[in-house]
């Protein structure tokens, strides 16, 4: 049985090669941008026009530690009334939990493929170090 | 001898220093995680509210113990730079490695993007507080991953002593302000039964919460990295990275408990930098000082060990020609992966100036969670294709194959917890690795020498 000879890659090549990578991070890092709003937060649907401690639910003990940490009740309100809204989208959880199974099932499947051939190469091969390798 | 001629052909020749021990293996793992003690774990307390927290981390710590008792196994047995990818490669095969380096680059680089904005802002801060209003963090930004890089360049054994000294400070920091908020007497600073509410979201926010819980232990798989240059990776590897999972055990709950016993949850949610303002609040200027050169030294560690593990990464995948060969080579005196780390310096910049913290900090947990996903199929498949006594293992966990199941079953929920905070990114971040998947097998997997992706001296595998 005869080994595989792998190509040689030209400097341009790999220039290229790294370059697609690059771009390719680049791309799915800008993507969600283009979605929708990732982070879902939604403010208390009723506005409190004047806040105070009292209007915020904020005990006594909690009053003081946000005033040793700077706020009053204006600002504190800000981050306390900023709520996570954790509705589901069961088309969407579907979509995702397809994607990443078949993911895994397709990396799984080819790896193991490839792996064949580096076990049969590695145990049968006839020429453990090739010498010459074709150029690309 | 120039550099040329140590590319991947003639690396039998020339090999990094085997020059470690368990204590730089510890610095090396504990260093890449502990900056999420100091910021990032909070966002769990967002999520979930501060039970929900406390939830995440012991939950979060079971994964990762799975994972430190899988790598354990698996690296002192296939001690080889690459880590996890080297694994992949001899286990799994070469689709699965190419992606398996991917997640370690992209995991690595993007988090140390991260860490350097950290030292950046922090310099910001430090020149309000003295009355230089205004200060462009952007440059310490590029200083930091240049001199990080630039020590990385020069030699491993140098920046992993380096890192064992300033994450060891880091974890004594975060004794310190345990020690000084007065835990035996509670009610007098740390105001636990006054702070803690219920679970603001109900269990569902504890299941969103468990994304950001990462942050308390994402990177301690990077000891696997330091496997080609350990004196002795069967004893290093599994107690550095036994010791390492059980020091961030103790910070994570030192940290919980001190912080949620001082801020409200929605203020600690959404805190930039919560072990500092935990020392504000205790109002001791001692520690505040040793709380802000913790949080630097944590953030300056973790960088260096991203930078360290990522670059070792890459040069794996060039060294095998899943990735440009020109990558694969050693320095001929220094004896580290220089062209990966000059390489990934002003990638990591980019990532740090695209404006996109959130995304990219994202992706940085997903390809971890990826990663551990892998660990778990890749434990099963190691024990089924060589079972014990087969070849000779380094360390063997116990209670096979529980911790693999329970990997790959919290893995499944994270994901979900993913999805409840960032659909969007994770979609998006499943397509890039989608894409490079298809990519690699039409496009580089021609560059690709079949046998010499099995090195290691076992017999040939069951079942195949």
């Amino acid at each position: 049985m005869s080994n595989y000879i792998p190509k040689i890659q030209a400097k341009r090549g790999q220039l290229f090669d790294s370059l697609f990578v690059l771009v390719l991070v680049y791309v799915s890092l800008y993507i969600p941008l283009f979605l929708e709003s990732d982070v879902k937060s939604v403010e208390e649907t009723t506005q409190v026009q004047s806040h105070s401690w009292e209007s915020l639910g904020v005990s006594v003990v909690e009053q003081e530690q946000w005033q040793k940490l700077g706020h009053d009740p204006a600002s504190a309100a800000e981050i306390i009334n900023n709520k996570f809204d954790y509705t589901i989208d069961p088309v969407m959880l579907a979509i995702t939990a397809l994607v990443i199974i078949g993911y895994f099932f397709f990396v799984l499947r080819v790896s193991n493929k490839q792996y064949r051939e580096v076990i049969n190469e590695k145990f049968n091969g006839t020429n453990q170090q090739s010498g010459t390798e074709a150029r690309q | 001898m120039t550099a040329e001629s140590t590319t991947a052909e003639n690396v039998q020749r020339i090999s990094m220093f085997k020059v470690l021990n368990p204590f730089h293996v510890w610095a090396l793992g504990v260093g890449i995680v502990l900056v999420g003690e100091f910021m990032g774990w909070n966002f769990s307390v967002a999520k979930g509210g501060a039970y929900g927290a406390l939830i995440a981390c012991w939950v979060i710590g079971l994964l990762y113990s799975c994972v430190a008792m899988i790598d354990s196994e698996v690296t002192s047995t296939v001690a080889a730079a690459g880590g996890q990818y080297t694994q992949a490669k001899h286990i799994i095969g070469p689709l699965m490695a190419f992606n398996v380096g991917l997640y370690l680059v992209m995991a690595y680089t993007m988090l140390e993007a991260a860490d350097a904005l950290i030292v950046g802002d922090l310099m910001t801060a430090v020149a309000a507080a003295t009355g230089y209003e205004g200060l462009n963090p952007q440059p310490f930004v590029v200083l930091t991953i240049a001199f990080l890089a630039w020590l990385n360049y020069r030699g491993v054994f140098m920046t992993l002593t380096v890192n064992f000294v300033i994450t060891l400070f880091a974890f004594l920091a975060i004794i310190a302000l345990f020690v000084g908020s007065d835990p035996l007497n509670p009610g007098s600073v740390l105001k636990h039964s006054e702070l803690l509410t219920e679970l603001p979201y109900g269990w569902i926010g504890v299941v969103a919460a468990l994304q950001f819980g990462m942050w308390y232990y994402l990177g301690i798989e990077g000891t696997c990295q330091a496997a080609e240059e350990v004196r002795s990776a069967g004893r290093a590897i599994p107690l550095g990275t036994i010791g390492g999972i059980l020091t961030l055990l103790v910070a994570a709950t030192l940290t919980w408990y001190v912080s949620t016993g001082l801020m409200p949850w929605q203020y600690l949610g959404q805190a930039t930098t919560p072990l500092y303002d935990a020392a504000s609040i205790i109002g001791n200027p001692s520690l505040q000082v040793v709380l802000f050169i913790g949080t630097m030294f944590a953030a300056i560690a973790s960088a260096n060990g991203c930078i360290n593990d990522a670059a070792r990464a890459w040069f794996s995948m060039g060294r095998d020609r899943y990735m440009p060969t020109w990558f694969g080579a050693i320095h001929p005196h220094y004896r580290t992966p220089f062209r990966a780390i000059i390489f990934l310096i002003p990638i990591a910049v980019s990532f740090a100036f695209t404006g996109l913290l959130d995304q990219v900090i994202t992706f940085s947990i997903l390809s971890g969670l990826l990663g551990y996903t892998f660990m778990s199929i890749n434990m099963m498949k190691f024990r089924k294709m060589w079972p014990l006594g087969v070849i000779k293992r380094g360390y063997i966990h116990p209670f096979h194959p529980i911790p693999a199941l329970v990997l790959l079953g919290l893995c499944s929920v994270v994901y979900f917890a993913t999805f409840l905070g960032y659909g969007a990114s994770l979609l998006s971040i499943m397509a890039f690795y989608i894409v490079a998947s298809v990519w690699f097998v039409m496009r580089r997997y021609q560059f690709v020498k079949r046998g010499d992706q099995f090195t290691m001296p076992w017999p040939r595998p069951k079942g195949y």
